[in-house]
């Protein structure tokens, strides 16, 4: 059985692991190939590197470190972050990368994830979603990755969703914003919605605090996989503690 | 020296990390005459079965393939491309083992296939092998006699062939943590 996937995400600023409460005030949480080491250890099933300062500063993230980092691990790992081009994913992915994430420029230019699904394969493209519930709809927001450049797309995230899988995404990440580092669960709803119409593997980002959040976000929503960041950064939970539970829970994990 | 042909794969990288882990001596080739001194060979495939073949038809490689009598482990779509047939874009491939490659079809299957699955050996020299395996695709080979390492996804499909000294498998072993490295250990162990 294909197992269900636990993902820590690391969100790297300047060279460093870093945190911030609902996309503000990142604090520096580690060095990012000793956590990939530590993680790949405890049977972490995928890594994903997201270049926060790349995304925001229009700057595309420097490579040395996704060799390094595919000399130390060999689970596989996404690199996200400031890729705009066919170049760019390909220079990322021949440094040793699985997969790449794309958020913000495939909002600006759709037609990038066509062609990379063309180039690479369905399997390398990763398009990662940023919604935000305005109390009315769900909707797509842009350059997250400071509260200074976010903005509000003007599309519907159920709409883009669809969209993203026609041009070829190979999976796509689902980041609920409004839960984004406040460790009160997944966006249970949200991603149970989304999952009606996603017919990739679809990851849920954004809120994990508990052990409980993973096991209700795979009996209910039924994703694919969870991705969490400061639970496993502050060793709240640990991954093997976290796949003990959910085996219990009948829930398929690689051990 | 293990032969890791340059087939334009994306994981290229990532085969020759496993390797250099595992110390083991390899070299990239990009021309067949590169393989001549080669105890075996590795074709890494990441994308699709037409991309691989044009690349091996553009580098001579189709018949320096065929015509290698030493072991050869082909991953993914290097695996696939073994087969006769896929549905991938019609393309027709090696036919070093009978059969062909098919869609993932069930309707209420997330394609594609990725992520961490099990897979059982049917092979003395594999048996130790047992366990969770990374897999990313959409595409699968059917099961027939040169199965030797089933996995399922909606339906049963072969994760490890082999056929002579042709070898393949539907997984990335360089993913796949200390089991992938146990598995090429074993591969290795073929010389």
């Amino acid at each position: 059985m294909l197992t269900k996937r636990i993902i820590p995400c690391l969100d790297v600023k300047n060279g460093n692991v870093v945190k911030g409460v609902q996309f503000k005030n990142h604090r520096i949480v580690g060095d990012p190939i000793k956590l990939a080491a530590k993680y790949s250890e405890e049977n972490a099933d995928e890594l994903v590197f997201y270049d926060i300062y790349s995304s925001v500063e229009s700057k595309s993230v420097s490579l040395s470190w996704i060799s390094d980092i595919a000399q130390n691990i060999n689970i596989p790992f996404c690199v996200a972050g400031g890729i705009k081009s066919i170049k760019k994913a390909k220079e990322v992915l021949y440094m040793g990368a699985d997969k790449v994430s794309i958020n913000t420029p495939a909002i600006e230019n759709p037609e990038l994830i066509t062609e990379l699904a063309k180039t690479f394969g369905s399997q390398c493209v990763v398009i990662g979603i940023d919604s935000f519930f305005n109390q009315k709809n769900y909707v797509v927001h842009a350059k997250t990755g400071s509260t200074k450049s976010r903005y509000e797309v003007g599309k519907n995230t159920l709409d883009w969703v669809k969209e993203v899988q026609d041009r070829g995404a190979g999976e796509i990440v689902l980041n609920c914003m409004n839960r984004d580092g406040v460790k009160e669960g997944y966006d249970i709803d949200q991603l149970s919605m989304i999952r009606e119409v996603c017919k990739v593997p679809l990851i849920a980002s954004g809120g994990a605090g508990e052990k409980e959040h993973f096991k209700k976000v795979f009996k209910i929503s039924n994703v694919d996989g969870a991705l969490a960041a400061s639970v496993f950064h502050d060793n709240k939970i640990s991954i093997e503690e976290l796949k003990n539970y959910l085996k219990k829970q009948k829930i398929g994990v690689r051990k | 020296m293990i032969a890791v042909i340059d087939c334009g794969g994306a994981n290229l990288r990532s085969v020759s990390y496993a390797l250099e882990n595992l110390n083991i001596d390899y070299q990239i080739c990009k021309k067949k005459e590169q393989v001549i001194n080669s105890s075996a060979m590795i074709i890494p495939g990441v994308g699709a079965a037409k991309n691989v073949m044009n690349n091996l038809k553009k580098q001579n490689f189709i018949n320096t393939i065929k015509e290698y009598k030493k072991p050869v482990l082909g991953i993914c779509v290097g695996m696939q491309i073994f087969y006769e047939f896929s549905e991938e874009e019609d393309q027709k491939c090696l036919g070093l083992i009978p059969g062909k490659i098919k869609r993932f079809n069930k309707n209420n299957l997330t394609i594609p296939h990725m992520g961490w699955n099990e897979v059982i050996f049917n092979d003395d020299s594999f048996d130790e092998c047992n366990g969770y395996y990374y897999f990313a695709n959409s595409y699968y080979a059917e099961i027939n006699k040169f199965t030797f390492g089933k996995c399922s996804y909606g339906n049963t499909f072969s994760a490890f062939v082999r056929k002579d000294n042709f070898f393949g498998v539907q997984f990335h072993p360089e993913k796949s943590s200390k089991k992938g490295s146990k598995f090429l250990m074993q591969f290795l162990k073929q010389l």
